[in-house]
Formats: structure tokens, sequence, C-alpha cells
């Protein structure tokens, strides 16, 4: 498949699509982190986690509408009220659904499993109503359109770059919230051993609660910045979250380090694919390969050491 | 029950008990009688398809209820079980002559449209009927047999294999989808006409369709409560409970995972065959991750442990599913997310649990009412 390429035209190529994997790797990040926290953390299987950034997309739309009638001036700088917006709408809609629904099911995973896609189609047919079935798009600031150009062959939009130094910049926020902090520290004994983390005296439940808050707004930011390179719909979240698992999945649940790598690798995996092969063909195989490796490997990448 | 000989009730007691034998009974009445009596060729058609998702729905029963397996790609055994029988309906249908305005007469119109001009290989053995229903079963079967090795030979259950069997339910969707040239896209398998001459599209050829897909149920269903009568029946239980204790008894609880995980493949696939006859397409609709976790729900309103119940509860969750959607379509989609969450939290043993718990006591203290009246004018 290689043969009808120059070599030059194959580096761009392989540049090119590298960096269209790039974005896309840091959209699966971004889900994937906050998936990581509450899968890999404290086991729960969210099913809604896609529709938890829609919310964060939405809250941009709403964010950027408001900016436009009432704050034109400010118009440029409207994406970063909206990051935060999304981050507390998101989290706070976690926090009720935690609160709700999941503290009653931790025994139950299987349960939680079925209880949360119930919250999904809730949710989803809630933006519908509300929102309407089509998708709605934001103006993005005028700052971030455009692109790079480095050679004549390749050229870098700005607000994929963007996209992709929010998710480096999420990443290191929450790999500080988790290994440096000392709310991190009561997250990780809880994971560890929550007989012993309640006996030392954290309060478990309201670790919890807030575990699943912050995992559930990072799927808002998630959102938010999804909405600089695509337009949002009601089932847009469906169609991320088996990858967002699997990315979670193959890169060893409860370890960050290994969510990034995996991200990494399926994302550039099927964007090189994407350009030789059709869409699907690449897709199936990415996502076919990544199935048996975490088959052959079911712990991982990178396995957590804990006796479970 | 004694704790000491768990096993003395399943050896010595009836196939039925007498509840069991009257919701049987119940059942094949409303199924064989109620409904072809009451109901129009075009809604008994219906809810001969609901009936096709309730194959699904025992399957589950047996894997999920029993075993403490959550498969959320129950649709890929649906749909390759379909998928099986409307390839060989379809060559069927494209006789040179049926199909002699096409630039390739003599091969499925999806294939022409694609610029296909030869039938693939892997479409050759379909033309027999025989090797066809071998295919219904035993495709989805070995596809059964090879993820469940792979997953239960290493020991990885619970959410990891729902999350794994989701993620093959989504990968053959985009895969049929893609391959339209070989499997129809979107669409998927339309316009199936005959089966070995006999017309299977006029209302009468659907009401006997009805009825022997009713009666594969009921052999289903007897299959599957062969199983959780006999002594692997139990070891399931015990495996769902402690699975640790069954292992370090000495039993292969891989080997019996597999093997019920088969069996709720070749369930589905049966009912998706049916599915194809019935109604007459396939369509990847019906393969991917939400019908798929629909057939969960089918199962879990019914009651995840019992078989009859399941029956029940796909019967019911359809027959809303469109009776709301023809007059609501908005408040389907929260009465469904809503039952998903209600039959987890507040009636986790769905109908069956209902009933045990609420109805029957109920009705046996009426029942010891009127034989109490009936008895006292004679004293």
């Amino acid at each position: 498949m290689f043969a009808d390429y120059s070599w030059g035209d194959l580096m761009s190529i392989f540049a090119m699509q590298g960096f269209a994997g790039l974005i896309l790797f840091s959209v699966y990040v971004l889900m994937a982190l906050g998936l990581a926290i509450i899968f890999g953390q404290m086991g729960v299987i969210n099913m809604a986690h896609g529709e938890f950034m829609i919310l964060g997309a939405y809250v941009t739309y709403l964010t950027s509408k408001l900016f436009a009638a009432f704050l034109p001036g400010l118009f440029g700088l409207y994406f970063f009220v909206a990051m935060i917006l999304a981050f507390i709408a998101s989290g706070g809609l976690g926090m009720a659904v935690e609160w709700l629904l999941i503290r009653h099911l931790y025994k139950r995973p299987l349960d939680t499993l079925l209880a949360t896609w119930g919250v999904s189609l809730i949710l989803q047919q809630l933006y519908r109503t509300v929102f309407g079935a089509r998708e709605v798009g934001v103006e993005i600031p005028q700052w971030m359109m455009g692109s790079l150009t480095l050679t004549d062959t390749i050229e870098i939009p700005i607000n994929g770059l963007f996209v992709m130094v929010l998710a480096i910049g999420i990443s290191v926020a929450i790999y500080v919230l988790m290994y440096r902090s000392g709310w991190g520290l009561q997250v990780r004994a809880v994971v560890a051993n929550r007989a012993m983390a309640d006996a030392v005296g954290i309060n478990t439940a309201r670790t919890d609660r807030l575990t699943f808050g912050v995992g559930c707004g990072v799927a808002g930011v998630a959102g938010a910045a999804f909405t600089m390179i695509g337009s949002t719909g009601p089932t847009a979240g469906q169609l991320y979250i088996v990858d967002t698992f699997l990315v979670v999945v193959f890169g060893g649940a409860g370890n960050l380090l290994g969510t990034i790598v995996s991200a990494f690798s399926i994302s550039q995996g099927q964007s090189i694919l994407e350009f030789f092969l059709s869409g699907s063909t690449a897709k199936v195989l990415t996502l076919l390969t990544v199935v048996i490796i975490v088959m052959v490997r079911p712990q991982g990448l990178f396995a957590l050491k804990l006796r479970k | 029950m004694s704790l000491l000989s768990p096993s003395t009730e399943g050896r010595t007691g009836a196939f039925l008990n007498r509840t069991e034998l009257a919701g049987t009974v119940v059942l094949a009445l409303f199924i064989f009688v109620v409904l072809p009596l009451v109901l129009d060729p075009f809604r008994l058609n219906m809810f001969g398809k609901y009936l096709t998702y309730a194959f699904v729905a025992v399957g589950l029963v047996l894997c999920w209820g029993a075993g403490g397996i959550l498969s959320l790609g129950q649709g890929v055994f649906f749909g390759l079980g379909g998928y099986a029988l409307a390839m060989f309906l379809k060559l069927e249908a494209s006789t040179p002559e049926a199909t002699k305005i096409q630039s390739t007469p003599g091969i499925p119109d999806f294939m022409d449209w694609n610029q296909i001009t030869q039938l693939p290989l892997w479409w050759q053995p379909f033309h027999s009927l025989g090797f066809s229903l071998v295919a219904v079963v035993a495709v989805p079967v070995f596809f059964a047999f090879v993820i469940g090795t792979a997953m239960f030979r290493r020991r990885v259950g619970g959410v990891y294999f729902s999350i794994i069997t989701q993620a093959i339910a989504a990968i053959l969707t985009i895969l049929i989808i893609g391959q339209q040239g070989y499997t129809g896209g979107v669409n998927g398998i339309t316009d199936l006409r005959t089966l070995k001459g006999w017309d299977i599209r006029p209302d009468g050829a659907k009401e006997v369709l009805y009825f022997v897909n009713a009666a594969l149920l009921f052999v289903c269903l007897a299959i599957a409560q062969l199983i959780r009568r006999s002594k692997l029946g139990r070891l399931l239980i015990a495996m769902r409970d402690q699975e640790d204790r069954v292992r370090f008894s000495g039993y292969d609880v891989a080997s019996l995972k597999i093997f019920i995980f088969c069996v709720g493949a070749a369930f589905a696939a049966i009912g998706g065959a049916m599915f194809t006859l019935q109604v007459g397409f396939m369509s990847p609709t019906f393969v991917g991750i939400v019908p798929s976790i629909e057939m969960v729900i089918f199962c879990a309103v019914g009651g995840r442990n019992s078989l009859i119940g399941a029956v029940w509860g796909t019967l019911l969750v359809n027959w809303a599913k469109t009776a709301f959607s023809e007059t609501f379509p908005e408040l389907w989609q929260f009465g469904l997310g809503a039952l998903f969450i209600a039959v987890v939290l507040v009636f986790p043993n769905g109908l069956a649990g209902i009933w045990t718990t609420h109805v029957a006591p109920v009705l046996a203290r009426l029942l010891a009412r009127g034989e109490s009246k009936s008895t006292t004018p004679a004293e």
C-alpha cells in the first residue's frame, strides 16, 4: 500500500495523519481521564460518561451564545469561562447521580452498569427535548481559526493545537491532584483498602462522591474542548463511550500513565490506518487489535500492583 | 432447604414445581391461544418479533441470572444467527431470472449495486439450506466459544467481560456497515421472499411462522429448565455467589462459564434466525450496543432468575415500546431510562420477584380465605 507514494509524500502523510491522530488522542485522553478516575479508582462503570461530556459541550454552546449576546467584546475569552462552567455543571450532576444512585450500588458493579445506561438514555432524551435533535456547533473565537504552515505540505490547525495543549494541561492537573495532593492521597487510600481508610478517619463516602464528581467534571471539560473541533448532538456521547472504555482497559485500569499511552497508541494507529484503508476498516482493525490484546493481557499495558 | 444436601431438591424434585408448571401453562395459553385469537395478522407478526427477543432473554437468564455473566453483546449472536439465514434466503431470492436487470444477474442486489461481479467464496455454502441452518447455530456458538475461552480461562469476568462483549458488538456493527458490498451495509439484507419455494410474506405464512417460533421458544425454555434443574445449574448459582469456593472444590469454573455462554449464544442465534424469517430482513440495527443492552433490560424486567418471567418481560417492554413510540415518542426514551434505573434499585428481581413477594402471598391468602369460607357453612 506504500508503493504509490514517494518518500517525501509518505513523510508528509505520516506527519499530517500523525497530527490528526494527535487531536483524536487529545479527545481520547480528555474523555478517558475522567473515566480512568471513576472506573480505575472506584471500579464503577459509568455508561453515562459520554452524556456528561455532552453536557459540557452544551454548556459551552450556551456560554458562547450568552457572550455573543451580552459581552461581545470579551468573546475571545468565553471558552475559558465555559470550561469552568462545564466542569461545575458536569461535576455537580455527577455528584447528584452518585448520591441518588451509585452509592447504593457499589457492591453490584453489573447493576451500576445498567443503571447508568438508564441515566444516559434519560440525559440523551433531555438534550433532545431542550436543544433539539440536530447537532449544534459553537462559534470558534477568531484567534483559534486558521492554521500554522510548517512546510508546503504540512499544515497544523490552531484549534487542534489548542485542544492538545488543553489535554496536556488537564493531564498534568489530574496527576498533581491524584498523586501530589492530600485529597489524592485519600482517594488512593480508599482504593487500596477501604476498611483501613475508614478506620484512620477518612470519610470514604465523601471521598467517593468527590471522586465521582471530579471524574464527571473532567468529562465536562472534555466536552467543552470537543466543541472546538466538532459539533454536538444529543447522541454524540454514545459514539465515543466504547472507544473510551477500551482506552482505559487497554491502558490498565487505575493507571493514569497507562491511560495516556494507550490513548496515544490507539489514536495514532487508527488515524494512520485511516489514510490507507477506509475509515471503517481502520476502526475495525484498531478496535479488534485492542480487544485481542486485552483478552490476552487482561490487566492492560500497565498493571496497577494492588492486592484485591 | 437443607444446607447439608443442597442438591437433593434438584435430583428428587419434579421437572417443574407447581408454581412453575402453572406459570408455564398460563404462558403457553397466552402465546398459543389468546394472542392468535385476539390479534390481527399484523399485530400477531409483531408479537412474533417480540418473541424472537425472548430467546435472547431466556439465554440471559442462564448466563446472567444463574451464572452471573453479563454479556452486553448478545446482539452479536442474534445478528449472526439472523444473517446466516438471511444469506440463504437472499441467495434463493436472487435467481438469475429474478435479477436479470442487474449488470451481473444471479447475485444479491446489494452486491450488484456495489460493483461486485461475482459471489464471494464465503457466500457460496449458503446456497444449501442444511448448511445455513447448521451455520445459524454453529457460527455464533463458535464465536461465543472463542470469546468465552479467551476471557474465562484467564479468569476475566465481571465488568471487564461486559465491556469486551460490548466492544465486540460495536466492532461487528462497524464491520457490517463498512463492508456493504458483502453484507448489505446499513440497510442489511432485505427483500427476502421464499424459503425453499414457500413464500414467507403472506399473512398465512406469517401465522405459521409465529407458531413455529413459539414452539421453538418453548423447546428452548425446556432446555434451559433442564440445565437449571441439573447439577450444572446448581454449580452455576454457586459459582455466581462464591466463585472461589466452587473452584477450590475442584470444579472447572471456566468450562462451566464457557458452556453456559455458548448456550446463551445458541438461543440468541435461533431467535435471530426466526426474526429474519418473520420480519423478512436482517440489519446491523439488531447487532450493535444499543439493542444488545436493550435485550438485557427485557430479561431484567421479567426477572433475571425466572425463565417464564424473562418471556413476560420481553413481551411487556416491547409492547410498551410500540405503544409509547406510536403515541408519545419522547416519553418512551425517558420511560426506558427510568426502567433501567428502577429495575436495578427498586425491583432487582423483576416481575417474577414482584409476583413471588407481593402477589403470590396475597393470592394464597385469598384462596385460603375462600376455602375456609366455603367450609364454614358445613360445620
